[in-house]
């Protein structure tokens, strides 16, 4: 039975906003999606403005370089280069989602649907968040980590709190742990053990750089590297291990590399979950429709707005800029669906677990246990790939001319998913490097390793960048780029030696 | 169930700190683009605020990235009719989409940040550490204008000033005071009166009576005598006069227009002026131009005429600086402005006028204005007013300046060169 339409007219009010609220919930608990409450909040631009500038986080410390963040945004906005986000949201429980004031009736539902039990569910639900973000702790965390950053200001300055922060952003990529999972602490627990950290860190590093002093000649075998292995997590070993830092000092780092650890499992899973988000509007606002409460006008509105946000320019347009990622998420989930529901005989052959499955639970399945890399992996079919017409070009410096790899036929279609899937890895887009050792009996010096992966060099940023790790660190920094032979092919150094170094 | 909250009514300047960090950080660049657009824009609308442009090289945050290089493999969609194994050879790089990391910054901007700042923050590093010669100094030592504030009451002073209300009580007071002796005996006396009074009449009674009465009539007469207002009890407003500092400030321009005046130094002289100008209305509320011109006679004129209007004949500088002096005299008492004089000239003057000028300026100009600073605009050697200044400037360290401008470029260090704070000195 038809119902009657919530409203008819483009202007929202707070009243409408909440009806529309209270049916896509509805429509969303139907669908099984489980998320955490929502907390919607309507800002202008200006504010959505200041949301840019501080990573679109409701709070955060200062640092000049979210000002340069803010004015650039603030330019390009009033030059009209660029339109604003319609919404934000960020990963808490309860999850904070921003609308934007002008935002007609129809966006501010289609951002509900979007934001509020897409990207909500993707988040309480997807193996990465679960395992690396705290999302009831970011608040308070963020909170605390204004405050400290705040009171290390009045303490030691601006100019030296903000030099620290500028070497830890720099290293910001370098601080995360991609493979063990650190223990979970609320940001209470967090304040209360500062004062016991900050000692026993303090007494801990002395002990390892007093024993540096002893010499101890019997064991002449070869000397181990400290650390045992190299340590990828970059910042957290400054943190731990740099001899000349304050106390203040390694809890800065830390706060910085809690950031990156909260935003890492973001990026790594854009596609995943702007195309998971994309998949749940479309199936509520369509559902909204089936039930009669929104009308063909608002239809009309809503399917003009979705297909501009899936909207995938080929490659020699001038509008392209890469692969879409709410394209590519939201195709492929419509397309999981479509293979569960009406598989061909080519879906049966390559994804016989999923043909005819209960479409929900699998869609589910994915959102839950994947990875950008991961889920194109697993999940692009064949029949997406023509759709798509993907094809993947071979780029080798070495060679004139660029090739065509693969294209989207039989012989393609896995090298083509593979590629696709890499170009997702980020362990593939970002240089690999890792601590290697450091000259425990020697002079401190720091040696970082750079594991080239398919002959791809370091951009000139490095030396800044050493710059920064030199900062840190307090004593010389090398870092060597080897190969998978583990020949040393380049060597970069900090400061910088005149000649053959000495 | 959701939480829906109106936000909008929030601060909206959460990233005011942020900025100001930033503009803070990128000072040295910043003001360095300021001033090259100074030198730019024409200075009337120095009104407004600015777009500034920094490199990016400066403000990028280093981070590990790829170069272009190695061995790459990149998916794109739309394929039309590449089939597997087609070569080509590269695009040009601009037209290439797939550089490492730097996707957002599309368009040609990506070497440059631009931002705006707004016309307060343009003037600030415009003026930065530039100090108002003299402005404190003169403040405190001859100041100038008083302003009449009532400070309580005093005895003495003319009798416009009587405050009739304070006087009639303080009479009134001490009426009391004086005769409260009085008072105490007369009641006595009469209680006895009364007292006797009641009884029977006997010649003895009434003889104390009338002696009674007698006192009574006595003391009354004496009380009687009490003035009812005394020039004691006169009570006067007391007023005080409060040195103000003056809150105006008058800028004489004075401007060679003789031939040898080119439209070029007179652009010159102009764009002086005009940082002349914003400079010093910043620091006053009020503040008011006179343009004077001269060749071998001085006028006063409008802006217009001052700047634009040609004239030609030989060069009477010492004419100008009588008029401006009669001015200062006449129109601006130096009690109630602060006086700046500026003058431009090409430093040619009729041979003997140089020693009258420098004598003007040292008798009747200088001991009464702020400052006075001489811009020589002239590339090649000095002319002869120059020397004769020249001698001026030990007399008057703090209040007379000179300095030569060649071309525009040094307009605005020499202006800073006049006006740098002078505290650290």
């Amino acid at each position: 039975m038809k119902k009657k339409p919530i409203s008819t007219d483009a202007e929202w009010t707070f009243a409408l906003i909440e009806q529309y609220d209270r049916e896509i919930a509805r429509i969303a608990a139907e669908f099984n999606l489980d998320t955490y409450p929502n907390q919607i909040e309507v800002i202008n631009s200006e504010q959505m403005m200041d949301a840019y500038a501080s990573v679109g986080m409701p709070l955060h410390y200062h640092h000049w370089s979210y000002g340069k963040r803010f004015l650039d945004t603030n330019q390009n906005y009033q030059r009209g280069r660029m339109g604003l986000a319609y919404e934000i949201v960020i990963n808490s429980d309860p999850c904070i989602a921003y609308l934007m004031e002008e935002n007609t009736m129809m966006m501010q539902a289609l951002v509900i649907a979007h934001a509020c039990y897409g990207h909500n569910s993707f988040f309480k639900g997807n193996y990465l968040f679960r395992t690396w973000t705290d999302a009831s702790a970011i608040v308070d965390y963020l909170l605390f980590a204004k405050s400290y950053i705040a009171k290390c200001e009045e303490r030691q300055g601006i100019d030296q709190v903000e030099s620290i922060l500028d070497a830890c952003h720099s290293l910001m990529n370098l601080g995360v742990n991609r493979y063990i999972r650190p223990a979970v602490l609320t940001a209470e627990q967090e304040s209360r053990k500062i004062a016991e950290r900050e000692e026993y860190m303090q007494r801990h590093i002395n002990t390892l750089w007093a024993r540096v002093a002893l010499k101890d000649d019997k064991n002449e075998q070869k000397p181990n590297n400290f650390p045992l292995e190299p340590e990828e997590n970059i910042l957290y070993f400054i943190e731990k291990n740099a001899p000349l830092l304050e106390p203040w000092q390694r809890e800065i780092i830390r706060i910085v590399r809690k950031m990156a650890q909260y935003f890492y499992p973001q990026k790594q899973t854009q596609v995943m979950n702007e195309g998971w988000a994309c998949f749940w509007h479309y199936t509520i606002v369509n559902r909204l429709y089936d039930e009669g409460l929104i009308n063909e006008g608002f239809m009309m509105e809503f399917l003009q707005s979705h297909t501009s946000v899936i909207y995938q320019p080929g490659f020699d347009s001038a509008y392209f800029k890469g692969i879409n990622p709410y394209t590519l998420g939201f195709s492929m989930m419509i397309d999981i669906k479509r293979i569960c529901q009406h598989p061909t005989e080519e879906d049966r052959q390559w994804f016989p677990e999923i043909a005819n499955s209960a479409w929900q639970e699998t869609l589910q399945y994915a959102m839950r246990n994947f990875k950008d890399e991961s889920f194109i992996q697993q999940y692009l079919s064949p029949h997406l790939i023509r759709q798509l017409k993907l094809f993947s070009i071979l780029d080798k410096s070495t060679a004139p001319c660029l090739k065509v790899a693969a294209i989207h036929d039989e012989d393609g279609y896995r090298q083509v998913r593979q590629d696709l899937a890499n170009q997702y890895d980020l362990g593939y887009l970002e240089p690999n490097i890792q601590i290697y050792n450091v000259a425990v009996k020697g002079d401190r010096s720091l040696t970082l390793r750079h594991f080239i992966h398919q002959e791809r060099p370091l951009a000139d940023s490095v030396n800044a960048v050493l710059r920064h790790v030199h900062k840190l660190w307090g004593f010389n920094v090398n870092l060597e780029s080897v190969t998978s032979r583990d020949e040393i092919v380049e060597k970069y150094q900090y400061p910088l030696k005149n000649n053959d170094g000495s | 169930m959701s939480f829906i909250i109106d936000r909008r009514l929030n601060s909206k300047k959460k990233s005011t700190v942020n900025r100001q960090r930033f503009l803070k950080r990128y000072r040295h660049q910043i003001r360095k683009a300021v001033e090259e657009s100074l030198q730019k824009r024409s200075i009337k609308d120095l009104e407004r605020g600015e777009e500034i442009t920094i490199s990016r090289d400066h403000t990028n945050e280093p981070t590990f990235h790829h170069a272009e290089g190695g061995a790459q493999t990149k998916v794109y969609p739309g394929n039309r009719d590449f089939i597997t194994g087609d070569e080509f050879s590269r695009p040009p790089s601009s037209g290439k989409a797939g550089s490492a990391g730097k996707a957002s910054n599309e368009g040609s901007g990506e070497d440059d940040f631009t931002f705006h700042i707004s016309q307060a923050e343009f003037l600030d590093l415009i003026f930065e550490d530039l100090a108002l010669p003299n402005l404190v100094k003169k403040q405190l030592k001859s100041s100038t204008s008083f302003e009449t504030h009532q400070a309580g009451f005093t005895r003495h002073s003319s009798p416009d000033k009587l405050n009739l209300i304070r006087s009639l009580r303080a009479a009134y007071a001490r009426r009391i005071a004086m005769s409260a002796e009085n008072t105490e005996e007369l009641t006595h006396l009469k209680k006895q009166v009364w007292a006797l009074e009641s009884l029977t009449l006997d010649p003895q009674v009434s003889r104390t009576l009338s002696a009674l009465k007698l006192q009574i009539f006595e003391l009354q007469k004496r009380r009687k005598r009490i003035p009812f207002l005394d020039t004691y009890d006169l009570r006067f407003k007391n007023y005080i006069r409060i040195p103000i500092p003056s809150s105006k400030a008058v800028i004489l321009c004075i401007m060679d227009v003789s031939g040898s005046m080119t439209q070029t130094v007179k652009e010159l002289a102009k764009r002086f002026f005009t940082l002349l100008y914003l400079f010093i209305r910043r620091n006053y509320q009020q503040t008011e131009v006179v343009f004077i011109r001269h060749h071998t006679r001085a006028t006063e004129v409008d802006e217009q005429e001052f700047f634009y209007s040609r004239e030609t004949g030989g060069t009477i500088v010492s004419s100008a600086l009588e008029l401006a002096s009669q001015v200062i005299r006449e129109r601006f008492p130096q009690e109630q402005y602060n006086i700046y004089v500026a003058q431009a000239s090409d430093g040619d003057n009729w041979d003997n006028d140089s020693a009258l000028c420098q004598r003007i300026l040292k008798n009747e100009i200088l001991p009464v204005i702020q400052y006075f600073a001489y811009v020589e605009i002239a590339s090649g050697v000095h002319q002869n007013l120059w020397h004769e200044y020249y001698r001026l400037q030990p007399l008057f360290p703090k209040e007379f300046a000179m300095q030569q401008v060649r071309d525009s470029k040094d307009i605005y260090p020499v202006f800073r060169e006049l006006f740098s704070s002078k505290t650290d000195q």
